[in-house]
């Protein structure tokens, strides 16, 4: 049986699945930025999958920007974890719990 | 089987395993670790695109992930102290839950995969070389190319105020 769309489509929805797994059982902030970078490139794999086997380049394009978006979204997220770290000493999410009542 | 299809399976197997082994290492549960396989899991990635013949979007997965992002999270690994963090367990309720609601995802997503008509054959003159993609970058995706450029200054301006050493 040949490699089809549906192979890749399986490996996307697998690795995002391994990626949620990783922000529901970690609990440490950098790790879980780590799993959402995975859940992430799933979705990338799965709209190359897509412009492969559709013959239009959009999808690319698109995981290009998609590339672009996340890499601004790390550096941000990463600055906030380091302001947060300055202020808590701490990068647990069991440690933050300014919010609760 | 082919030589494609062979390294389809390989690097398929290679991600999902160094996948997760970001979030679940028997071994050890340092971030330093954590971020080598994602190192691992970027670069298999790069050559999955490169088999879907998208080989500009491969060299940019290796650039600009397993390079410019990878370091920025080792930087602020080492920057913040994170031994304490070792020690800490990951508790059974939390693994029984995410393990209920992924399955579930799983089984939805596999699920209607099954159940949807897919294109069998992969187009034959697609390819993602830089020409191509440049092309209709700065054609078709002008105004979002220039949107996103935008973005990145933004968010440079953002980090940047953020890492000041008082945050007011």
């Amino acid at each position: 049986m040949s490699v089809g769309l549906e192979h890749y489509l399986v490996v996307s929805a697998l690795l995002f699945a391994v990626g949620l797994l990783g922000v529901i059982l970690r609990r440490n902030l950098l790790v879980i930025y780590m799993s959402l970078e995975l859940m992430l490139n799933a979705g990338n794999l799965a709209l190359v999958a897509f412009s492969r086997f559709t013959g239009s380049l959009d999808g690319q394009v698109l995981v290009f920007f998609v590339i672009t978006v996340a890499a601004a979204e790390v550096s941000v997220g990463l600055a906030l974890i380091v302001a947060l770290y300055r202020r808590r000493q701490t990068a647990h999410v069991e440690d933050l719990t300014l919010m609760k009542l | 089987m082919s030589f494609p299809e062979i390294s389809f399976y390989v690097f398929a197997f290679l991600t999902l395993l160094s996948g997760f082994l970001v979030i679940a290492n028997p071994f050890s549960s340092n971030p330093v670790t954590s971020a080598m396989f994602l190192v691992l899991t970027m670069i298999s990635l790069a050559a999955l695109f490169a088999l879907l013949n998208a080989f500009f979007l491969a060299a940019v997965q290796v650039l600009v992930y397993a390079g410019a992002v990878m370091v920025l999270f080792l930087f602020v690994i080492m920057l913040l102290d994170l031994k304490a963090e070792e020690r800490r367990k990951i508790r059974k309720f939390a693994i029984l839950g995410g393990l209920v609601s992924v399955g579930a995802l799983v089984f939805i997503l596999l699920r209607s995969l099954r159940d949807s008509p897919l294109e069998a054959q992969p187009s034959p003159t697609l390819k993602g070389g830089t020409m191509e993609l440049g092309a209709l970058l700065f054609r078709e995706y002008l105004l979002p190319f220039e949107i996103v450029s935008v973005l990145l200054l933004v968010a440079m301006v953002g980090v940047v105020l953020l890492s000041k050493k008082e945050l007011k």
